[in-house]
């Protein structure tokens, strides 16, 4: 055959013509720093990171970085657990705390690997967005010199005129969507060369971008968004300001003028349990009934917020992610004034809701706390004592344990509202009662009824702004990857010479990468439509699956 | 809505037919592998008298006793190896039947539960198999996919066994039900790809060493699969299917949780080894494109991507805690 080109350059075009992809070749990793000072390694560190194999590594590590996560409790999503952690072993958590281990996906070493690793990416991918897109304006290239080495190659003799073969064959690949280029006969021979699958590219340089636009969108949504929690019991109303949130966790650039406006009363919640069988007692519905008003002024709606279903309001949703009981108490003292008359928050300590709570009545000298717990399904176990043995109110029953002396809310520290100091009280009695019962406090200290209960729900209100475009880049993402690994990118050649008279030479060459099913149907249905029939074919081996990988 | 014991009741006897479904199947598979005539491990494109001195006539590679052309008399092997067949599509009608059963019972999608889950992935892993198998000859491939399926039921009624029950309220959710289905689609094609890989890994190796004329402790084995190179592409063709499934898997699971909880990624244990898992078969897809870890090692990569998928399964639902924990285990 006859090629204009030299020898290198057809060498080069031979590699050329190979490349599917604008995966950066390997060797780059390979090149060792060059002997030119500081540019020369910064150069050799760039490549270094983008390459290939750093991206591999990289990976690895966040994949193993991402494992103590999930063995140590994290203070992000359970502080809890993490200070118990710390209590029952002081010396081994004080070390895992100060490497990173209970906020791992906030330390600073798995910054610096995502951190590196988008680097790599950024540095690996926007050159190749780049040669791409030169790429999809350009033609197809050029024949490599050796069409029989590539994994599919037919020989045939055509009975016609070689610039028709030429343009039929175009003509077919064209018709087939193909992007095609061709000569004209000149006399000896003439080519066309076609390509097909550009998106797979396109759809893999989509992907890897659209993973940076997600990065980005997570860092929008910590930076400006917000979540807070609030107990709200039966009967009382929530305001959406940040000084009525039990716990307000914004981002660095949140903005609380931004909250809007609403509040709401919460009418009733319901919950609905399992009775009997081997799930006994496991929750099947909950519920919040509530008023809402979306701005003051505005009209009442009644909504109902439920697990999987939040009430949105005001571009901020709001999620019932728990509930619980509170006892209603009143207190008289010695006179029979009624000192304290409220329903309290007790805490569920267990599945069955055993709830603990306490009732601090200031206004009584002496002071007057109580503590206790509430059981929905009251029963006095000979083992364990007053438990709850189901988490519906069949049989409530509350444990109350007196003490009078100082609360110690003068000392202006902050006290939690769920806990009683004891240190300077002393104790009256402990009694049980049912709903109705009064007990007359020892010592003529006055009476503690219990009138009831109501039952509270616990409400997380979250504004994520970064969420539409982490949406957007996901759905890419996906989009991508599809295109990415589901398309093939092929090349077909198409080479005449004319033979005897009358009769022409007809080369057709496929390539492909191997991964996928071969570019072979195609090129047998171009010898079909050429008039050539199954054709024999050199390098096709018996087994199938077997031809389609590319000599490299 | 009430459980409909007599349902639930009838699914586990199916699920009990099913299993002894597969166990025949897995006899006839391993009897079939057993008396296969294998092929000659020299790939092909080494010169002939290099693999004439392997002792097979090169003539023999391609008539593999599974996949050969059918030439009337059934080669050695092909009839335990249909009877494998046919009682894996017993079984997995059986255990379809099961799923759904079960779904009636309790009138929803029956993976509410690790139980519930492990089934029903078996059933995709099983699905997944016959229907592949309805395009290219995969008797070689059956006691590989049997096995784990097996294993995985018996898990199911004996640790993993949850009487049919209603859901606890953070699972009744229709992205719950596109999560966990993409999710079972994509557990079911792992754990084929897994095993196509180790298959891989097994043959070769032993024509690695058959080109050195050397003998490999599995050759039996590797003499009795298709060439590693048609293994390792549908291995990877199974991978790069099902990634993007995955990738969906994972953001439908974010978009649950963000319906549920307020926030879309909390690394939660179970979101943390989605996250692991993911991460790690990307890995798996660049090493194939990354030069020396093409081949082996990229497999392996795999093979971990899929222990990581498994660990997701029963590690974090068993040993951690966290939000995700099923009702029942
Ligand atoms: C966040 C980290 C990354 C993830 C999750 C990721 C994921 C993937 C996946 C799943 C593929 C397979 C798609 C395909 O084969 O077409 C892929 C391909 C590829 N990735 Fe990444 N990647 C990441 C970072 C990088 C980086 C840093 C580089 C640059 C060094 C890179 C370069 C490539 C290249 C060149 C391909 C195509 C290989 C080919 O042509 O077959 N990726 N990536």
């Amino acid at each position: 055959m006859n090629d204009p080109m030299s020898a290198a350059a057809s060498r080069e075009s031979q590699d050329d013509a190979q490349r599917l992809s604008t995966a950066p070749l390997d060797v780059d990793s390979a090149v060792e720093p060059m002997g030119i000072g500081v540019l020369g390694w910064l150069r050799w560190a760039w490549r270094t990171l983008t390459s290939m194999r750093t991206a591999l590594v990289l990976l690895f590590l966040l994949a193993v970085a991402s494992v103590p996560g999930s063995l140590f409790p994290q203070r992000g999503s359970n502080p809890l657990r993490v200070n118990d952690y710390l209590a029952n072993d002081p010396v081994k958590g004080r070390i895992l705390d100060r490497l990173g281990m209970f906020d791992v996906f906030s330390s600073s070493w798995f910054a610096a690997i995502y951190v590196l690793l988008f680097i790599s990416l950024a540095g690996c991918v926007l050159p190749r967005t780049l040669l791409h897109a030169k790429i999809l304006r350009s033609r197809p290239p050029v024949a490599p010199r050796h069409l029989a080495r590539l994994p599919e190659h037919r020989m045939l003799d055509i009975a016609s005129d070689p610039q028709v073969v030429l343009d039929s064959s175009a003509a077919w690949l064209r018709g087939h969507r193909w992007r095609v280029d061709t000569s004209e006969f000149d006399g000896r021979g003439g080519w066309v060369a076609a390509e097909k699958g550009y998106a797979r590219e396109t759809g893999n340089l989509l992907f890897h971008l659209s993973l940076l636009v997600l990065l980005v969108s997570v860092g929008v949504g910590a930076f400006n968004g917000f979540k807070a929690t609030v107990i709200v019991r039966e009967g009382s109303s929530f305001a959406d300001t940040q000084a009525q949130f039990d716990s307000f966790a914004p981002g660095r650039g949140f903005d609380p003028t931004s909250l809007p406006p609403f509040s709401f009363t919460l009418n009733k919640f319901s919950a609905d349990y399992q009775r009997g069988g081997q799930q006994n007692g496991a929750a099947r519905t909950f519920a919040a009934d509530v008023t809402l008003v979306r701005e003051p002024g505005a009209a009442k709606e009644s909504a109902r917020i439920e697990v999987n279903d939040p009430l949105v309001v005001g571009g901020v949703k709001v999620f019932l992610v728990g509930h619980g009981y509170a006892p209603m108490v009143t207190v008289r003292n010695a006179k029979g004034d009624i000192v304290f008359h409220d329903s309290v928050v007790f805490l569920p300590q267990d599945g069955n809701f055993k709830s603990t709570g306490v009732v601090k009545v200031p206004d009584t000298v002496p002071q007057l706390g109580l503590v206790g717990f509430f059981l929905p399904t009251a029963v006095v176990d000979p083992v364990l004592g007053p438990t709850s043995t189901f988490p519906a109110a069949d049989r409530p029953a509350i444990y109350i344990s007196a003490w009078t002396g100082d609360l110690g809310l003068g000392t202006g520290r902050p006290q939690s509202v769920y806990s009683l100091n004891t240190s300077t009280m002393s104790r009256l009695g402990i009694e049980e009662l049912a709903p109705g019962d009064v007990w007359a406090l020892p010592g003529g200290n006055g009476t503690v009824t219990f009138d009831g209960y109501v039952q509270w729900a616990s409400f997380t209100v979250a504004h994520d702004p970064g969420k539409e475009l982490a949406v957007v880049s996901a759905v890419l993402a996906i989009t991508g990857l599809a295109l990415s690994l589901l398309i093939r990118r092929r090349r077909v050649w198409v080479r005449v010479a004319s033979g005897e008279p009358g009769v022409t030479v007809v080369e057709v060459a496929g390539l492909t990468r191997s991964e996928h099913a071969s570019v072979g149907d195609e090129v047998e249905a171009l010898v079909a439509a050429l008039g050539g029939g199954p054709s024999e074919n050199p390098s096709r081996t018996p087994a199938p699956g077997q031809g389609s990988k590319p000599q490299t | 809505m009430p459980t409909n014991e007599t349902l639930a009741a009838y699914s586990n006897y199916l699920i009990y037919g099913a299993m002894a479904a597969f166990t025949i199947a897995m006899i006839a598979f391993a009897a079939s592998l057993a008396s296969m005539r294998g092929r000659d491990l020299v790939p092909a494109g080494v010169p002939e008298a290099e693999a004439a001195s392997g002792g097979v006539a090169v003539a023999t590679r391609t008539a593999l006793a599974v996949g050969g052309p059918d030439d009337g008399a059934l080669p050695p092997g092909r009839r335990s190896g249909n009877i494998g067949m046919s009682v894996t599509w017993l079984g997995t009608v059986l255990l379809g039947a099961g799923v759904l059963l079960r779904g009636l019972s309790v009138q929803r999608p029956p993976w509410g539960n690790m139980y519930e889950f492990a089934v029903t992935t078996a059933f995709a892993v099983a699905l997944a198999f016959v229907a592949l198998s309805l395009k290219r000859d995969l008797r070689w491939l059956g006691l590989f996919v049997v096995l784990p399926v097996l294993l995985t039921l018996g898990l199911a009624v004996t640790v993993l066994y949850t009487d049919a029950a209603q859901l606890v309220p953070a699972l009744k959710s229709y992205w719950l039900v596109i999560h966990v289905t993409a999710a079972i689609i994509c557990g079911g094609a792992f754990c084929i790809g897994a095993a196509v890989t180790l298959l891989f890994l097994v043959a070769d190796s032993g024509e690695r060493r058959a080109l050195v004329g050397k003998r490999y402790r599995l050759d039996a084995l590797a003499r009795r699969l298709p060439e590693a190179a048609r293994l390792d592409a549908m291995a990877y063709r199974i991978h790069a299917f099902m990634f993007p499934l995955w990738t969906f898997a994972v953001v439908a699971g974010a978009i649950w949780a963000e319906n549920a909880w307020g926030r879309y990624w909390g690394w939660d244990p179970k979101e943390t080894w989605a996250f692991i898992t993911w991460v790690v078969y990307a890995a798996y897809l660049h090493a194939r494109a990354t030069a020396g870890w093409k081949g082996r090692k990229a497999s392996v990569v795999a093979l971990v991507a899929f222990g990581c998928f498994l660990f997701n399964f029963f590690g974090v639902n068993i040993l951690i805690t966290g939000l995700h924990s099923y009702a029942g285990v």
